[in-house]
């Protein structure tokens, strides 16, 4: 239970973070609401759905890059990861919590591109809301997980999406098919293993990453 | 407490600490001195637990919850206020009796009156005071300070003499300074690192 505790007051601290600071989630909102706008306007008239679901995925994908390159900056800016990984919680605890305000951030921010994109685009259907849940979570763990590893380097702004991008390819392709299938069982089923898998391995590893 | 056999660290091709030898028995309070660049900060992370050694040997007889660290950044959130940041520790540390043990450490290090104040308003030797308390609030059996004095006023650094005073021989301190002569009445060893 203490792990659960411990995962909780370092969650309600990320939260009170942007809550202070409003750094992450104005531009998340600000980002994936222009690129709706912009595209609205860029495609043709009526464009199909196959192309605007193609569309609403990357924007997803690209305001959580947002969000999770500005993840770790307060831990970096203040060096505060010396002071938690001292602690006795279990380092991974650090990990899941940064993972659910991550999450909680783009969940708020989709919450605003989801009916923007029914009023610009195409109505949205009930897999397409299932894939958003699970790819949400696929990315906010493997996300999490690489922006720790970045944060650590000089080159940061530019090793995270380097290194995020290929593994949410997976994402990318079950996220896209469960939208656009007409069962898209099969899709939601590959997005929850690649969830539970990436999930244990950045549960798991993330002990090595914060390791000096 | 501490022993460390012949403890190097190198950071790519740049060695920054060579061949450091040093026992630190429970109770002691050894004072590490050196100029800029000797590896001082190097040698209290690796003491510390905050990184490994790349050569030698570190045997800690504590646990990571069981130490105290003070380095050159105070470790606390600047949107936060000194209550938040200490709750949160407090939290993590699992402090018994948490309000009390973190009010009793705002009032000695005069933050009292600021605790609901964010960090970020703080002056930096506020700051380092209240990285002092941040240190102090689980009671650690090993404190690893870095220049502990950094930042502090005439006031302060009086504070943090007397909670010197009081924990000496009672816990067991490695600290690095560049100012000796303040902490030779707590001493039990010294060792100087070349540059």
């Amino acid at each position: 239970m203490s792990y659960f505790r411990d995962v909780g007051a370092l969650a309600r601290k990320d939260l009170l973070l942007e809550l202070r600071a409003r750094d992450t989630l104005p531009a998340m909102l600000l980002f994936v609401a222009s690129v709706f706008v912009v595209f609205h306007f860029a495609l043709p008239a009526s464009p199909s759905r196959l192309a605007t679901i193609g569309l609403l995925w990357v924007a997803i994908l690209f305001t959580a890059l947002l969000g999770l390159g500005r993840a770790f900056v307060p831990e970096r800016e203040q060096r505060t990861m010396d002071g938690l990984v001292l602690t006795p919680c279990d380092r991974s605890a650090i990990w899941l919590a940064k993972s659910l305000a991550t999450l909680a951030f783009l969940a708020a921010a989709e919450v605003v591109a989801l009916p923007l994109y029914a009023v610009f685009f195409h109505p949205i259907g009930g897999a397409t809301v299932a894939a958003v849940v699970l790819a949400d979570i696929g990315i906010c763990a493997v996300g999490t997980f690489l922006g720790a590893m970045a944060v650590a380097t000089r080159a940061r702004d530019l090793l995270l999406p380097l290194l995020f991008l290929p593994l949410a390819i997976p994402i990318v392709v079950g996220a896209v098919g469960a939208s656009v299938a007409a069962s898209p069982a099969r899709y939601l089923g590959f997005l929850v293993l690649y969830d539970a898998l990436f999930a244990v391995v950045c549960w798991a590893s993330f002990e090595y990453v914060v390791a000096e | 407490m501490l022993i460390a056999r012949r403890l190097g660290r190198r950071y790519g091709e740049k060695r920054v600490l060579r061949g450091i030898n040093l026992e630190l028995p429970s109770g002691g309070f050894l004072v590490v001195t050196g100029a800029n660049g000797s590896g001082k900060t190097t040698l209290l992370r690796i003491c510390a637990g905050l990184a490994q050694p790349t050569e030698g040997t570190i045997e800690r007889s504590v646990l990571r919850a069981q130490v105290g660290y003070l380095g050159h950044e105070p470790l606390v959130y600047r949107e936060l206020t000194a209550f938040e940041n200490l709750e949160l520790y407090g939290r993590l540390y699992r402090v018994a009796e948490r309000g009390e043990r973190i009010g009793m450490l705002l009032e000695r290090f005069g933050l009292w009156d600021v605790r609901h104040e964010r960090v970020a308003s703080y002056s930096r030797g506020m700051t380092q005071r209240l990285a002092l308390c941040r240190v102090l609030l689980h009671e650690p059996e090993l404190l690893v300070l870095d220049e502990p004095y950094s930042a502090l006023d005439e006031a302060g650094a009086e504070l943090l003499d007397a909670q010197l005073a009081e924990l000496r021989g009672e816990r067991t301190f490695l600290l690095a300074t560049h100012e000796p002569a303040r902490l030779e009445p707590f001493a039990t060893g010294r060792l100087a690192l070349a540059a």
